[in-house]
């Protein structure tokens, strides 16, 4: 039976997402492996007896091969192990559940607001273009692009949260406040998150369909006697999907891997302050622990993305 | 006498160029066109490419396409000024009243969207009537128009369905809507002749059907005389002549008009086949790398010195992969491929120089065939470098020589490809190919995209040419009007196979096989009443077998 190109396109990129996170697991064990230094001297400090330090070395199976190593490291991370944080002896995966559930609570909440707000304002900005809206929707998302976001940050914890009062300028966030509670401790780190990202992805959505309006087939719309905003939802905008989804997608991989520097200026419990934290302390197992959620999630979103342009394409969806 | 459906009254429009290296300018592209036409009504626009028919077409709608502005005259519809609308006003009169085909239903169809959710968009947005009232009257317009299993057609998306259905769907489409106007732009222009047919009797009798008013337009006279009751002759955005359509093509009064009546008018007496053929093809099969099915099947074909070899057929028959295999493109999986007497390697790459050189090929798109970016006399001059050595003032000399022969003289050898019009590109593509002093030229489409008169003139300097320089030319076409021009034999192309080979005389004799019947019959001639007489015969012949 001939499989549906559909099915096989999405299996092959499902396989490659798999491969890719196979070999982003090795690099990241080589990356750690390679740093200078003794873990079983970090831990033990200076003034730790060599007989102690063999002791340890053999404990952590620091002695196996490098390969056996690996190996032990990535079948337990399998199982959902990811080891004993070195500094603390706390379990890392508990450690890092609840951060990385507030990071994509961060990130969930600032991209719930951040693409629709982006295509919209892409959809005028194509609507009006060259005229007053379009400038000031380009030029003011090209300039909140433009400025780096801690700088951002402490402007908006500035205005917002000193000047005005309106949220709080630490995020701190706890399991016994409610969702709307937690809304307004994140308002802050949100609003520079939406401004960051929400140029990038309005340009994008913007010179993609500004690309596909040249087709005859908008013109055939606009002959149609339809109207402007019709004939972009309707008629520009489907066929700019998949550009608009890859842009859209690197930009969520951004809000969950690259919020380092807003969760470090608001003092959000994240995964990016736990990660910095512990590259601080030489925490290897922690380190490697973060490095794999995080080149899982850029991996994920990006084969996502390949899957939604799959789809959207009609010559792949209904074969001849 | 009741107000006429479209009065346009002195018409200008103007667009912006952009000369190349100069500032840009604003020309006038319309000079003050004026007509009226009746309610049910065709209107044929014929005119040769920049005449402008489009761009008066589209008029009708307040249209400018691009940078085109309307600037002065009346556009009179249903007997208000549509030039003086506003963006609500012209929306209710695009789509509703006057309705649009172009002529690549291709492109104008959204890949995105199905066929039916097209079709009856305008209907749905003007408020005209429901969905389901829509779809059915979209359902009666299929099948009106020939269309397969008109209930579920709608279901399908643009790139499921042929170019011939697609174009009858861009019909149904602007049909659907019941508009008192349909602008018709070259919509069987990109079609094959056998599909062209088709499309053009549904079209004639879908207008006839639900008595449309129909603005046509072409650049071809034959088949515009089929639809239209009259016909208006542009030229450089000016009319030229307007009268009915019996008066247009059987009594003339403009030379222009005639010129464009009588085109094709080349007169060439077939030769004789010589003892020794420049090319033999044997067998040849053909397929392209990773696919299960040969586009050529055991082709086999000569030709002789200074002859014309014209290979006809359809797209998708094997013609432009019969001169990839030949030029070595394409290594033929059997068969064998000897020139001047010497078997040619099925490589390109293996071949000699003067293999290469003692065979040139010339393009049906000749923008795309050069640099842009270089001379005429470096992109001619190349050639006469490569293969002869000429340098400096010698090259100079004989890139002017070839200028000459070509009829384009001083003044070119230092212009760009940008500057010249596009019966000028394809001359230096073949005065390049001349600088090489070929036995043959494979010439694939090469007057496809010209201008009837233009494509004459081309034809004839290439006639010229072979009895200066006694060259060969395998002549690719679909054009079976060209192939009468300039052939002394032909190979008729279908599906991968020559399913007809021999002198023109004998191959252009009956009796026919059914392929190059139906090619040769669906071939439009400039008189009335033609396309009955075809569709007549065919019903009578279907009915017979």
């Amino acid at each position: 039976m001939a499989v549906h190109p559909v099915v096989k396109l999405m299996t092959q990129r499902l396989a490659l997402g798999l491969l890719l996170l196979l070999a982003a697991s090795v690099l990241i064990f080589v990356g750690t492996q390679i740093l200078p230094g003794d873990v079983a001297q970090a831990i033990l400090g200076q003034s730790a007896t060599p007989q102690a330090l063999a002791n340890m070395r053999e404990a952590m199976g620091l002695n196996d091969p490098a390969y056996v190593r690996y190996l032990h490291w990535l079948g337990a991370a399998l199982h959902g192990d990811l080891g004993q944080s070195l500094t603390n002896g706390e379990d890392v995966a508990e450690a890092i559940g609840k951060r990385f559930g507030n990071t994509l609570f961060l990130a969930v909440v600032a991209a719930v607001i951040a693409v629709p707000t982006a295509i919209i304002l892409g959809l005028i900005a194509v609507r009006y273009q060259g005229r007053w809206p379009d400038r000031l929707i380009s030029g003011v998302t090209l300039a909140t692009v433009s400025v780096p976001e801690f700088l951002l940050g402490y402007v908006v914890m500035f205005l917002l949260a000193v000047k005005y009062r309106l949220a709080p300028s630490v995020s701190t966030i706890y399991d016994t406040m409610s969702l709307g509670e937690k809304l307004h401790a994140i308002a802050l780190p949100v609003i520079v998150l939406v401004l960051v990202v929400l140029g990038h992805m309005m340009r994008m959505t913007r010179a993609a369909i500004l690309n596909v309006m040249q087709s005859a087939y908008v013109e055939t719309a606009e002959l149609k006697g339809l109207r402007p905003f019709l004939i972009i939802a309707r008629h520009a905008f489907p066929n700019a999907i998949s550009p608009v989804v890859n842009v859209v997608m690197i930009n969520l991989a951004y809000l969950v891997v690259g919020v380092v520097v807003v969760e470090v200026v608001f003092v959000y419990p994240g995964m990016g302050q736990y990660l910095v934290d512990h590259v601080a302390k030489r925490d290897v197992p922690v380190v490697q622990a973060c490095g794999l959620i995080f080149a899982a999630v850029y991996i994920i979103l990006n084969v996502a993305a390949d899957v939604i342009s799959i789809l959207a394409n009609p010559r792949l969806r209904h074969p001849k | 006498m009741a107000d006429p459906l479209v009065d346009v009254r002195n018409l200008k429009i103007e667009a912006t160029a952009y000369p190349p290296g100069e500032p840009p300018q604003d020309i006038t592209i319309v000079h003050g066109v004026s007509f009226t036409l009746e309610k049910g009504k065709v209107l044929g626009l014929i005119g040769e490419s920049g005449a402008g028919k489009s761009t008066i077409g589209l008029s009708a709608m307040a249209y400018g396409r691009g940078g085109v502005r309307i600037t002065g005259g009346e556009v009179f519809v249903n007997g208000r000024d549509i030039l003086k609308l506003g963006p609500g006003g012209l929306r209710s009169l695009r789509g509703h009243e006057v309705t649009y085909v172009a002529q690549s239903a291709a492109a104008a169809f959204n890949p995105a969207k199905r066929i039916m959710d097209q079709v009856i968009e305008t209907t749905l947005a003007h408020g005209l009537s429901g969905r389901a009232e829509a779809e059915a009257r979209a359902v009666i317009l299929f099948g009106q128009l020939g269309l397969p299993n008109p209930e579920t057609f709608g279901n399908r998306y643009p790139h499921q369905v042929s170019g011939g259905q697609l174009q009858r769907a861009m019909t149904a489409m602007a049909l659907c809507p019941k508009p008192d106007l349909v602008i018709f732009d070259e919509p069987t222009t990109a079609l094959d002749v056998t599909t062209q047919i088709d499309v053009l009797s549904a079209i004639k009798e879908a207008i006839h059907d639900t008595g449309v008013a129909a603005l046509y337009i072409t650049h071809d006279l034959a088949v515009v005389a089929q639809v239209s009751d009259h016909i208006m002759v542009l030229r450089h955005g000016r009319m030229v002549e307007y009268g009915d359509t019996g008066q247009i093509i059987g009594a003339p009064r403009q030379d222009y008009t005639r010129a464009l009546v009588s085109v094709r008018s080349i007169e060439h007496e077939e030769k004789r086949p010589t003892a020794e053929p420049v090319l033999k093809v044997e067998g040849v099969t053909a397929r392209y790398r990773g696919t299960d099915f040969d586009v050529l099947k055991n082709v086999s074909v000569e030709l002789h010195p200074g002859q014309t070899l014209a290979v006809v057929g359809e797209s998708g028959s094997g013609k432009s992969t019969l001169a990839r295999a030949i030029t070595g493109l394409l290594p033929p999986t059997r068969g064998r491929i000897s020139f001047a007497g010497r078997e040619l390697s099925a490589e390109q790459r293996a071949r000699s120089r003067d293999d290469l050189r003692e065979l040139q090929m010339i393009y049906q798109m000749a923008d795309t065939a050069m640099n842009p970016r270089h001379t005429v006399g470096t992109i001619i001059g190349r050639p006469a470098e490569f293969y002869f050595g000429l340098r400096g003032e010698a090259k100079r000399k004989r890139v002017q020589e070839l200028l000459d022969e070509i009829e384009m003289g001083k003044g070119f050898i230092d212009r760009y490809p940008a500057e010249l019009s596009g019966g000028q590109k394809q001359r230096v593509c073949i005065a390049r190919a001349l600088a090489a002093k070929p036995r043959m030229i494979i010439c694939d489409e090469v007057t496809s995209a010209l201008d009837p008169l233009v494509a004459d003139g081309i034809l004839k300097l290439l006639l010229n040419l072979q009895k200066i320089e006694g060259v060969a030319y395998l002549f690719i076409t679909h054009d079976l009007a060209t192939v009468r021009a300039i052939a002394d034999s032909i190979a008729v192309m279908y599906r991968g196979e020559v399913v007809r080979y021999g002198s023109k005389s004998d191959v252009l004799a009956p009796p026919f096989d059914d392929y190059t019947d139906l090619l040769l019959s669906s071939v439009p001639e400039m008189r009335l009443g033609w396309l009955e007489d075809v569709l007549k015969h065919r019903r009578m012949e279907s009915a017979g077998n």
